[in-house]
């Protein structure tokens, strides 16, 4: 059963480029960064496991409280751990500047 | 004047009792050798109840046969044993406990039986005297726990009882020493007999009786870890220690912990260490067993030397073959040797970086879970700054604080741990398990593996905490938080006040380090595959079956 969470963060500067990161495998997650035309950050995130959403907010709240960007993100979560998610979205953000 | 035989027997009544021993079990004894089919009643003859029992169980090798043999005695003639044990990891030393031959016990580390143990302790089939690290164990055993009785292991012993005991020494001349030397009796199981021996590594004098185990001795290659586990995290981490410890202290002298986190680091060194210009300058001695993951470094000549604690399976040509890296003996095989290695650890480190599955937020750190009575190993021993320690290196002189005119330098210990562990359980908590445990497990105190007033550094995939550079316990604390990431720990972070940190010093960031995350990638890692590994020993690393996959 796939859960879908949608995490918004309102303002930011664009990022310059797409970017994609990560792989498809147990304990991973795979990532995909783009422009956007709109004044916020979108990030919709796909997952298998359940009862995580704390987790998830506090780890994008604390990625765009470091970096307040514009972009639409996309995550396929397989199971990945914050300490994973958090390194995919700092190596997507870094790959997309 | 003590002249007569009466007085003179008051002083050595140690030895009258081990001749009456060692009597009662002639009948099964020729040329100091007794049949495996004998074993349980030798020991029948020899203990008595309550007598304090070694059993060699290292954290490599162990003396099972022996072992096996003790848990089948006859409860109502040999009980209340104390059991005095390194590792405390086979099914049948709990057994020992189960059917009431042993009573109490002193060990370091009881891993794959911890759940026993703890179940043990809750049914009062055990009394637990203490949890020690290995070296602490082994000098108990020269004070107050000397053994009556040891049952050791080795390769082979030839006809006079000399012992060879190949690239797995570990304990066996320690254990062997506090027990012969006091008059105790040591019985040994070996492999084999040989008619001459590669090299004798325990003299036969100090040696009872020997028995031709009915299979070799139970070994577990502890220490190897199939580089193809290793994630992106781990090598993003690995490249912050190597920069942000490493390079930033200079640290030549050091111990690696059990774990993939570690085993990554040292396929970084011939790669992005070497890419920093880092060869000869860090990691080139170690006390350390022979990870087959520091191969590719050995062979880019990063490494001067390796003393092990003990060996590892699959190891032994390709340490055979490199006699100017390793402790070798003359015929050319791996000499290994806990209580050294622990030493040299202890006193001659600069540096410890290590593992664990929890830590508070003073950074105390401990593997205990509830319901598991784990234990420490050497970890403890390795992980702490000796206050008897006089000679300075510049490691040392750095991770000194203050300018008073008496001052003293600090080993740098390390904790490297990834915020969540797999399935998202957080490594940084508000308080250990160990405090419940040792409630629940009637210890005197809780089983901490580190102090956090030992701890120098903990680094996590969100940076490093200098914590040696923190003044006082709020700073302390707040270095930690702004590391622990979204756990409990880390949620406590104080934007305003991480940003003073990192100014200072106290807290960096991979940005701060000059590491890039995209760089962080398992295409760094000089070996990829146990195959790898293989390719870069020239064919002389013989990995066991398990970790093959052709």
């Amino acid at each position: 059963m796939i859960e879908t969470l949608e995490i918004i963060n309102e303002g930011g500067t664009p990022i310059a480029r797409r970017a994609h990161i990560g792989v498809v495998a147990s304990g991973n997650c795979e990532l995909l960064i783009e422009p956007t035309s709109e004044p916020r950050a979108r990030v919709l995130i796909r997952t298998s496991v359940r009862g995580y959403e704390a987790a998830w907010r506090a780890v994008i709240a604390r990625f765009f409280e470091r970096h307040p960007i514009a972009a639409r993100i996309e995550i396929d979560d397989f199971g990945a751990t914050p300490s994973v998610v958090a390194l995919r979205l700092e190596q997507a953000l870094e790959a997309a500047s | 004047m003590i002249s007569d035989g009466a007085r003179a027997d008051r002083w050595t009544q140690r030895r009258t009792r081990k001749a009456e021993r060692l009597a009662r079990a002639a009948r099964y004894v020729r040329n100091g050798r007794f049949a495996a089919s004998d074993a349980v009643a030798v020991l029948e003859a020899i203990l008595e109840p309550r007598d304090r029992v070694c059993v060699e169980g290292n954290n490599q090798k162990q003396a099972d046969f022996l072992s096996r043999s003790l848990a089948l005695v006859d409860p109502s003639r040999i009980h209340d044993l104390h059991l005095l044990i390194s590792v405390l990891g086979r099914p049948e030393h709990i057994d020992l406990f189960e059917r009431g031959i042993a009573q109490r016990v002193d060990f370091s580390f009881s891993g794959p039986q911890s759940l026993r143990l703890a179940q043990l302790v809750a049914d009062e089939k055990v009394q637990i005297g203490a949890i020690h690290t290995y070296l602490e164990l082994f000098a108990r055993y020269f004070v107050d726990l000397t053994p009556q009785i040891a049952l050791v292991t080795a390769d082979a012993a030839d006809g006079f009882g000399n012992l060879y005991t190949g690239a797995n020494t570990e304990e066996t001349p320690t254990i062997v020493e506090a027990t012969a030397f006091r008059d105790g009796i040591v019985i040994a199981q070996v492999n084999e007999i040989r008619d001459e021996l590669p090299r004798v590594d325990i003299p036969g004098s100090w040696i009872d009786l020997v028995v031709v185990a009915d299979r070799p001795y139970a070994i577990e290659p502890l220490f190897t870890r199939d580089p193809e586990l290793i994630d992106d995290v781990q090598v993003l981490m690995a490249m912050l220690v190597i920069r942000g410890v490493y390079e930033k202290h200079r640290i030549k002298r050091l111990n690696h912990g059990i774990g993939f986190d570690t085993a990554a680091i040292e396929l970084l060194l011939p790669t992005y260490g070497e890419s920093l210009g880092l060869r000869g300058e860090i990691c080139t001695h170690w006390a350390l067993n022979p990870h087959p993951t520091l191969i590719p470094a050995i062979e880019r000549g990063w490494v001067e030397s390796v003393h092990c604690f003990g060996g590892e399976l699959g190891m032994e040509r390709y340490v055979a073959a490199r006699s100017d890296v390793f402790f070798t003996g003359s015929d050319g095989s791996l000499r290994s040797n806990r209580a050294m290695c622990q030493t040299a650890g202890l006193y001659a480190n600069d540096c410890f970086v290590g593992s664990t599955l929890q830590i508070d937020r003073d950074a105390n750190s401990s593997t205990a879970t509830l319901g598991r009575i784990a234990g420490f190993g050497g970890a403890p021993n390795l992980g702490n700054d000796p206050h008897g320690r006089r000679h300075p290196s510049p490691t040392w002189l750095a991770m000194a604080s203050g300018d008073a005119e008496i001052r003293r330098g600090r080993k740098v210990v390390v904790q490297l741990v990834q915020t969540f562990r797999e399935s998202g359980v957080p490594t940084f908590v508000e308080r250990l398990d160990a405090v419940e445990l040792a409630r629940s497990a009637k210890l005197d105190l809780p089983p901490v593996m580190i102090y956090g007033d030992d701890v120098t550094h903990v680094v996590t995939e969100e940076g490093i905490a200098y914590l040696y550079k923190a003044e006082g316990v709020d700073d302390r604390r707040a270095a930690l938080a702004a590391i622990a990431g979204v756990t409990p720990v880390g949620m406590l972070r104080d934007s305003d006040r991480t940003v003073a940190l990192r100014r200072s010093g106290v807290v960096a960031y991979p940005e701060d380090l000059g590491v890039r995350r995209t760089e962080a990638s398992r295409s760094l890692l000089a070996a990829r595959t146990m195959r790898d590994l293989v390719e870069w020993s020239g064919g002389l690393y013989e990995p066991p079956a398990r970790f093959r996959s052709w």
